[in-house]
């Protein structure tokens, strides 16, 4: 196949895998109109007593407690998952054929839509791999809908056709430092998405007294603190290898400077320090639960600013623009 | 992160009333050292970062700079007493993470103090009702009590690495696990530290400088060679290295087809290095991404462009220009400014001024541009100026500018400022005897960057050290365990409990873990969720 057929199927690919996140959306949708009604009234009551105990996260309790009554809703959630692994692996190979159509063959992860395409296909993975560890479940119609928004305005948006890499772009530690870098920022996204949810549910249950409709059917407050945390535990690492070792071992081969206080690095840097504060948060007496969730919040707004905010309003004025030709730039600079 | 912690977490405390000068400073220590303190800390550290990506840094883009300050004059002043141009080498970011290191070091020390008790102290004796921790087990074995104490206190200690208590009484066994937990956190925090030192020496003894060469020129490293150099605090001229460099050839291959059509890749310099003026010459090559090092001095390509030739002839017909002038790019197309000074042109001093094409085309819509940033039809179009060129004044002049008080446009027949627009080889007379202009040829320029950063070693071994000391920090799960056996009968039976001091792990799995090995029927029965909840 050429390298402009790779890139139609790759956008072709795309379009599918948007589709049947779609789809997924709609059996979640099915899973939970044709939910059995007691099991939703029993709910809170399973939920608050999961969480005794140093248990990780507390079950769900829709899924796995009343197999009996729920036949049609649990086909739903099987087909939801089912239909999620095909949409991961079309997604993948929308990944791999826009790797493909570049001259020469390259990672796809140059500028912003692809690297957005990336981040949102490691966000799934990273979902289907914990899925049964962290009893998962009850996150897919979140995360469907997220992953369908995120791709949709990647399309729309963020579009750019395939071109070569550019020669400072052209080093190993672009794979280690970019792939890095996604992984972290597709694992804090799903630790925002638990904070962004404890947020949405503590304020529901401060309204009403208890936890309503769909949200009184995914995790406790403590459960969902705790998951938040242990995304963030695992991104946070990631996160600082990514941003304080590989980019900065990349920038001296480079541009001479391991770091310089351009507008990415700095970005990096702030996200770095408030996601360091988030742990502190966390450990600190008054601002668990909520506090540190508003942090985790801020945390991963700086973080997606950076990767797209930045290129967009201080374009020229990063050396890490994708836009921009660096050696140009810094000749007539 | 620490649900049951006998950490010295020192929180914030009121002011207490009337404190003699000694309790106040205590006091004030304490403050900037508590845990409170740090997160504030950490948040106006990142707010601090901000300003220094919105608004131009010296450090970054002197350029971008000037021209800011050139379009906002009234706001300049203000920013510049904020020290906003060059905000992470400001007083008031410094008095942020001098705090915080402050802060830091108050903080580790005496943790470090406590970790270093805690590490070799045995593991806590059981509490008195092992029922009572909400994450327990009970369960029957066959063993009597001293068999199964002693593989008890084997399985836990050996196979599972936990200390186990060596003074437990009667029918107990109490252990630990996790250690490394603290002193992960510690190394982290330590880290930091080498961090800043490594950073701060690369920032305070280092420097950068930017130069251009054109093929077949070449320089050596001191101050004066360099086109812009920014040295840190405490550099001293005297450290630099003696070195010389030639560009010999560079290449650049620009893809003429396909999508990337234009972009250019492939940047390859050869120069020929001496690491003292009488060491012999070696050869080597530099692209991007692949510097020279020369005793710890690296030698970066970070650009290119054209030195076209343009000699000028005056009224006496003596050649007054050098071979080549470096012409700046502007775009990716490397349409390019430059401007010619002839000094010595007599019987006045010619100025030049204008641009170079490395693929000239022309409409009228646009006017002349590039077509193409290779050079397939390179050519110049400039404005002569004669006059004084405003060298002697002794004011420092850019060679990329032209001082036009002293110099008036050279004007055609028609009375119209000159214009030369030339191909390459092609030579415009200039009116009234003043000379004439030549386009000769082309080479390239590259623009390296040279630099020397100090402490890089140590900046990299501390992050790698703190990412260590992180990883340790969050994975490690300090845990207790504690088993009691008691007789029903001929029975024995035992009590297993645990007590997780980290939130996330699964405490529930461990203990299922450690009673399939010390439970036969567990093991057996096979199922790791099964659990006695009463007795
Ligand atoms: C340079 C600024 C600092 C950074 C980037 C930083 C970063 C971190 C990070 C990422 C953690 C999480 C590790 C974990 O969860 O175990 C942590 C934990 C901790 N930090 Fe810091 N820290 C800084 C300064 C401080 C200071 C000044 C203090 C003392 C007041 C401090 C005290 C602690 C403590 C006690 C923990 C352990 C919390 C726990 O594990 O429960 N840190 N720090």
């Amino acid at each position: 196949m050429s390298h402009d057929q790779f890139e139609v199927l790759s956008n072709q690919a795309v379009a599918a895998c948007a589709f049947v996140y779609f789809l997924v959306f709609l059996s979640h949708l099915a899973a939970w109109v044709t939910r059995p009604r007691e099991v939703a009234a029993a709910t809170p009551a399973a939920v608050s007593t999961g969480t005794a105990g140093g248990v990780a996260v507390a079950d769900p309790p829709a899924q796995d407690t009343v197999g009996g009554g729920s036949d049609r809703a649990d086909l739903w959630k099987r087909i939801a998952v089912s239909l999620t692994v095909v949409a991961a692996v079309i997604h993948l190979l929308a990944l791999v054929t826009r790797g493909l159509a570049a001259d020469p063959v390259r990672v796809p992860w140059s500028n912003m839509y692809e690297f957005t395409l990336t981040a949102t296909w490691v966000v799934v993975a990273l979902f289907l791999v914990t899925y049964k560890r962290f009893k998962l479940a009850w996150l897919a119609p979140v995360l469907s809908v997220f992953v369908l928004v995120v791709l949709m305005v990647d399309v729309l948006f963020l579009y750019e056709p395939v071109v070569p890499l550019r020669d400072a772009l052209q080093s190993p530690w672009l794979v280690i430092h970019v792939l890095a870098a996604i992984t972290a920022t597709g694992a804090f996204t799903m630790g925002g998405i638990c904070s962004a949810l404890y947020l949405v549910k503590d304020r529901s249950q401060t309204k009403h007294g208890t936890a309503r409709g769909w949200l009184a059917s995914i995790p406790s407050l403590d459960a969902l603190d705790r998951l938040a945390y242990r995304w963030h535990a695992f991104s946070f690492p990631v996160w600082t290898f990514a941003a304080l070792i590989a980019g900065p071992i990349w920038a001296e081969y480079a541009w001479g400077r391991y770091w310089g206080w351009d507008p990415k690095e700095v970005w990096a840097f702030i996200t770095w320090v408030v996601y360091a504060g988030y742990l502190h948060a966390r450990a600190t007496a008054g601002w668990k639960g909520r506090r540190a969730a508003i942090v985790a919040l801020v945390g991963l707004a700086t973080l997606w600013f950076n990767f797209v905010g930045i290129n967009f309003f201080f374009g020229a004025g990063s050396q890490h623009s994708y836009a921009a030709e660096l050696i140009v730039r810094s000749v007539g600079g | 992160m620490t649900d049951v912690t006998e950490r010295v977490d020192r929180q914030a405390e009121p002011l207490p009333p009337d404190l003699g000068p000694v309790a106040l400073a205590r006091w004030a220590w304490r403050q900037l050292t508590s845990m409170r303190t740090a997160l504030i800390l950490l948040f106006l550290l990142a707010l601090a970062a901000v300003p220094g990506s919105v608004v131009p840094q010296e450090g970054v883009d002197p350029q971008r700079v000037a021209r800011w300050k050139t379009d906002h004059a009234s706001l300049t002043p203000i920013y510049e007493k904020l020290g906003l141009f060059d905000v992470y080498a400001s007083p008031w970011f410094a008095a942020i993470y001098v705090l915080l290191t402050i802060s830091l070091v108050g903080c580790i020390l005496p943790r470090t103090k406590v970790y270093w008790r805690a590490a070799r102290a045995q593991p806590p004796s059981a509490p008195r009702r092992l029922e009572r921790l909400p994450e327990h087990r009970v369960f029957e074995v066959p063993d009597d009590e001293g068999t199964f104490l002693e593989r008890a206190r084997r399985v836990v200690g050996k196979d599972f690495g936990y200390r186990v208590r060596g003074d437990d009484a009667a029918g107990v066994v109490s252990a630990e696990r996790g250690y490394m937990r603290e002193a992960g956190n510690l190394i982290f925090h330590l880290a930091i530290l080498v961090v800043l030192v490594g950073f701060a020496w690369g920032a305070l003894l280092g420097f950068k400088g930017g130069v251009i060469v054109v093929t077949g020129d070449g320089f050596s490293n001191s101050v004066s060679q360099y086109d812009d150099f920014d040295p840190g605090a405490l550099f001293s001229a005297g450290s630099l290295k003696p070195f010389t460099v030639d560009v010999k050839k560079f290449d650049v291959r620009f893809i003429t087809k396909g999508r990337g059509a234009g972009s250019a890749q492939k940047f390859v310099a050869d120069l020929g290095v001496r690491s003292s003026p009488t060491a012999a010459e070696t050869d080597t090559r530099i692209r991007v991404n692949k510097p020279l090092n020369v005793d710890g001095t690296k030698v970066f390509l970070i650009g290119h462009g054209y030195a076209p030739h343009i000699t000028v002839r005056d009224g006496e017909g003596n050649v007054v220009t050098p071979k080549s002038t470096v012409f700046l790019p502007e775009s990716a197309d490397f349409r390019s400014f430059g401007v010619v000074k002839a000094a010595d042109a007599l019987p006045e001093q010619i100025g030049l001024e204008g641009e170079f094409y490395p693929t000239y085309a022309f409409t009228q819509a646009t006017g002349p541009f590039s077509a193409y940033p290779d050079a397939k039809n390179p050519a110049i179009s400039m404005l002569a100026y004669e006059g004084d060129l405003g060298l002697d004044s002794g004011d420092p002049q850019s060679v990329y500018s032209l001082d036009k008080k002293g110099l008036k446009p050279i004007r055609d027949a028609d009375g119209k400022p000159l214009r030369i627009d030339l191909p390459m080889g092609a030579t415009k007379q200039l009116p009234d005897g003043l000379g004439s202009v030549t386009f000769d040829g082309l080479s390239r320029f590259v623009r390296l960057q040279v630099s020397s950063t100090p402490g890089t070693g140590v900046a990299l071994g501390g992050t790698i050290l703190a990412l260590i000391g992180l990883c340790g920090s969050l994975f490690i799960r300090p845990r207790r365990v504690w088993l009691r056996t008691r007789r029903e009968g001929d029975r024995t039976i035992v009590t297993l409990a645990g007590l997780d001091r980290s939130s996330g792990g699964d405490l529930a799995g461990a203990l299922d873990r450690l009673q399939r090995e010390l439970d036969p029927a567990a093991a057996t029965a096979g199922t790791s969720g099964e659990r006695e909840e009463s007795t």
